[in-house]
């Protein structure tokens, strides 16, 4: 599983963060999402679904 | 098996799409009634993605409404969709009927209805006056007063204080009332309630604290708004923020429990009848880490809740018990709440100071008990964290 984050839709809630820490990282200065492990391993690949179906800007993309 | 999902919303949406993501062959068929213009149905009854509504979509005729889905989509995950308002519920015979008549069996029923603005005697919507809920409502507010034209916005919670930073920052002149001394003060309780309230003030909303509505002024069209301290305010369009209501009249008499939603156990499962569930707005359940029923009416909640129902109609027993969290765009940066401020908890500014950005923490019984932070995303994250791990106060001051 491939996870992107599209940073121009990205508004730092950070609610990516919480649902998934292992996935996703939150840049220190502007709190934009930083993907940490791409390709997702498969013991991680449902904390990645969650945080994308998390984003409120839905600025995640699974595939 | 047959799953109907009774609201196209954020939490119906949710729960039809998490259905197929976690590999159920139901039959699923959403049923959606969303209100368009003239008293209609807009886009085949599915709605637009709301927290754009009070903000980016209410300020800005070119941003255009996001549907949460829409028919090809549906289609293509196998999922029905219905077009219509479900008007009761027959736990014998397992069937919602819907206006017109027509009559929807299931084996399992999730009920999505969300929730609807609150009116008041005296306060319901007409020529001019507004709730605002759909994008319908949101487009004719922003259509009834172009730039320079006059705001009353009553009620001063998330919504309303959000309302009238954006339409005030895009060039209307805003103001508004509240009959509490201060904003958000049941979501922040009172210290940071008045912190926004100077700064709402200070951003050039007029603001009428303490003060209630004693009548809505002027002939088929409001033109202005009188307040019981004597004040009367002129209005191109009165926007009313009175809070919400769950949108469960058409499960009356049905033989759930209605108590301000639709009861639920921490699975999300409906108190008295097999089979049915609640997600989103409408589902009050006893949160596990709370130890209490609660409602939420949040974004997140919805996402949150409909993955629940989705795993437990899958074979996955799952409860819902992730710690709150809101977000409001206002005074140029992003409030955020996570866990709840209850009345009478303690408030500690941890960063920064309540006149610029900031993270607040409060407290009570020796617990944290919510991390709000305001323009500060990345400062609260170890605060958020400690919410998370179920941190007591003492531990919580200490890490600051
Ligand atoms: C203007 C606005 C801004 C917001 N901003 C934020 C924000 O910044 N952050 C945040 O966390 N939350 C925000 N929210 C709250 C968030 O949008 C809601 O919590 C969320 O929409 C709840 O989703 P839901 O699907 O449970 O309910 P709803 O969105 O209320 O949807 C329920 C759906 O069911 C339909 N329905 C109702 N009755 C029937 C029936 N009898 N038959 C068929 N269909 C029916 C309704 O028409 C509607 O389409 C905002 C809400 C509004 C209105
Ligand atoms: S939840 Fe979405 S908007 Fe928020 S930080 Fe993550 S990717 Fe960005």
């Amino acid at each position: 599983m491939r996870v992107t984050v599209d940073l121009g839709a990205c508004q730092g809630h950070g609610v990516c963060h919480m649902s998934a820490p292992d996935v996703f990282e939150l840049d220190e200065t502007d709190g934009h999402a930083i993907v940490t492990s791409d390709p997702v391993p498969a013991a991680l690949e449902a904390d990645a679904q969650l945080g994308a179906d998390s984003c409120p800007e839905r600025a995640i993309t699974v595939a | 098996m047959r799953i109907v999902v009774v609201g196209a919303s954020l939490a119906g949406v949710r729960t039809v799409e998490g259905l197929r993501r976690r590999g159920s062959d139901a039959d699923v068929v959403l049923v959606g009634a969303e209100p368009g213009p003239h008293g209609g149905i807009a886009g085949d009854g599915i709605a637009a993605d709301r927290p754009p509504l009070s903000k980016a979509f209410l300020a800005d005729a070119a941003v255009e409404a996001k549907p949460l889905t829409d028919r090809a989509r549906l289609g293509a995950l196998g999922v029905g969709l219905v077009t219509g308002r479900a008007v009761d519920l027959d736990l014998d015979r397992r069937r919602v009927g819907l206006h017109g008549g027509e009559q929807v069996g299931f084996d399992a029923l999730v009920v999505a209805t969300g929730s609807t603005p609150r009116t008041v005697p005296g306060l319901e919507p007409r020529e001019g006056v507004w709730t605002l809920r759909t994008a319908t409502d949101a487009a004719a507010i922003r259509a009834a007063c172009p730039e320079g034209g006059r705001v009353v916005v009553v009620g001063g919670g998330f919504i309303g204080a959000e309302v009238a930073w954006t339409l005030r920052q895009s060039g209307r002149a805003v103001a508004l009332v509240e009959p509490l001394p201060s904003l958000m003060a049941r979501g922040l309780g009172p210290e940071l309630g008045a912190a926004f309230t100077r700064r709402h003030a200070a951003a050039g909303v007029a603001l009428h604290t303490g003060a209630g509505v004693a009548a809505l002024e002027g002939g088929e069209r409001v033109t202005s708004v009188l307040l019981t301290d004597g004040t009367s305010l002129p209005a191109d369009v009165v926007v009313l923020g009175l809070g919400t209501v769950p949108e469960t009249g058409w499960l009356a008499g049905a033989g759930l429990d209605l108590r301000d939603g639709v009861v639920c156990d921490e699975r999300l499962a409906a108190a008295g009848a097999e089979g049915v569930w609640a997600v989103g707005d409408v589902a009050r359940w006893r949160h596990p880490r709370a130890g209490e029923d609660v409602r939420v009416e949040h974004w997140t909640n919805a996402v949150e809740t409909a993955g629940v129902v989705a795993a437990n109609l899958t074979g996955t027993p799952t409860v819902h018990d992730a710690v709150p969290y809101v977000w409001s765009d206002q005074l140029g940066a992003r409030l955020q709440v996570f866990g709840r401020v209850r009345p009478g908890d303690e408030l500690r500014v941890v960063v920064g100071d309540l006149d610029g950005s900031f993270v607040a923490l409060t407290g009570g019984d020796g617990q944290l008990r919510s991390v709000v932070g305001f323009g500060a995303v990345k400062a609260l994250l170890p605060f958020r964290k400690l919410l998370l791990a179920g941190a007591g106060w003492d531990e919580a001051l200490a890490a600051a």
